[in-house]
């Protein structure tokens, strides 16, 4: 019997007889790969890209890479672990081809002190546990969209470690910084996005 | 430590990563101050927050695009 990954996944029972099958140029194999796996793939790219046709074209690279690699892959990650990496790649690759457009400073959005103390008294905010079904799903668009606000070396940083699950190490290799400075934009990534939530998630606003 | 440096070790303290030394400090300002403690918790929740966007159903492929895929593949 397959066992169940760290992450609670679905069982990668068969998944080796698919890479063989993928390996052995089985056309079927394809299709089924790029029906079950493009998806998920398709919603990373869309979250990094924030653009259905670069997403798509997003997409569509990386499979291409895959069935090129495909020969070489041994199986030490799973099928999904891999082509995850390989869409966040090419998102990356064209997020770096794109031609920038002015946006908000950083700075503007991190937390003010004056003399070390905090200017403005944090407020508590009502815990996510507490949402209901629909205040789960109206709560993940505004998150989305407020991300979405972040200059795009910080939303990136954030969606990679704090969305697709990258380590730091990996997020530092992907983006060409050092670990330290993965951390250090990650964590002005949060705070920022903290700042953007918090009319929206302090007790008495939150709905 | 003040505010300003107590915020600025949220991201080592919550991903463990504080040496013993400064968690104690740390912890030690948290306790004394509430308006971190507030601080912390939201940062928290922030992170929390985040990850809500990965539940987003992923929505089918276009049959277009499958189709481009599997031909580009042929090609």
């Amino acid at each position: 019997m397959a066992e169940r990954t760290d992450h609670g996944e679905a069982p990668d029972y068969g998944e080796a007889e698919v890479i063989a099958r993928l390996q052995a140029g089985d056309a079927a194999a394809y299709a089924e790969l790029v029906r079950t796996q493009g998806p998920r793939m398709l919603a990373v790219a869309r979250r990094l890209l924030r653009n259905d046709d670069d997403a798509s074209d997003a997409v569509q690279e990386a499979f291409i890479s895959a069935f090129r690699a495909i020969g070489n892959f041994e199986g030490g990650a799973k099928l999904s672990t891999w082509l995850h990496r390989i869409v966040v790649n090419a998102s990356l690759m064209r997020l770096r081809n794109r031609t920038r457009r002015p946006e908000v400073s950083i700075e503007e959005l991190l937390p003010k002190f004056e003399d070390g103390q905090h200017i403005d008294e944090p407020r508590e905010w009502k815990s996510p546990e507490q949402l209901d079904a629909l205040e789960r799903r109206e709560t993940r668009e505004q998150v989305r969209s407020l991300i979405d606000r972040l200059p795009v070396d910080y939303r990136t940083v954030l969606l990679l470690r704090d969305i697709e699950g990258l380590d730091t190490k990996e997020t530092a290799e992907l983006l060409g910084v050092t670990p330290n400075a993965a951390k250090i934009r990650l964590h002005r990534a949060r705070l920022a996005l903290r700042s953007l939530l918090d009319p929206h998630m302090h007790s008495r606003g939150a709905t | 430590m003040n505010c300003r440096e107590c915020t600025d070790f949220l991201h080592d303290y919550l991903g463990g990563e504080l040496p013993e030394t400064q968690r104690r400090i740390f912890e030690g300002h948290i306790e004394l101050c509430p308006p971190c403690l507030t601080y912390l918790e939201s940062y928290r929740k922030t992170v929390a927050l985040g990850a809500l966007v990965k539940e987003e159903p992923a929505e089918p492929l276009p049959e277009a695009l499958v189709q481009a895929i599997l031909a580009a593949k042929s090609g």
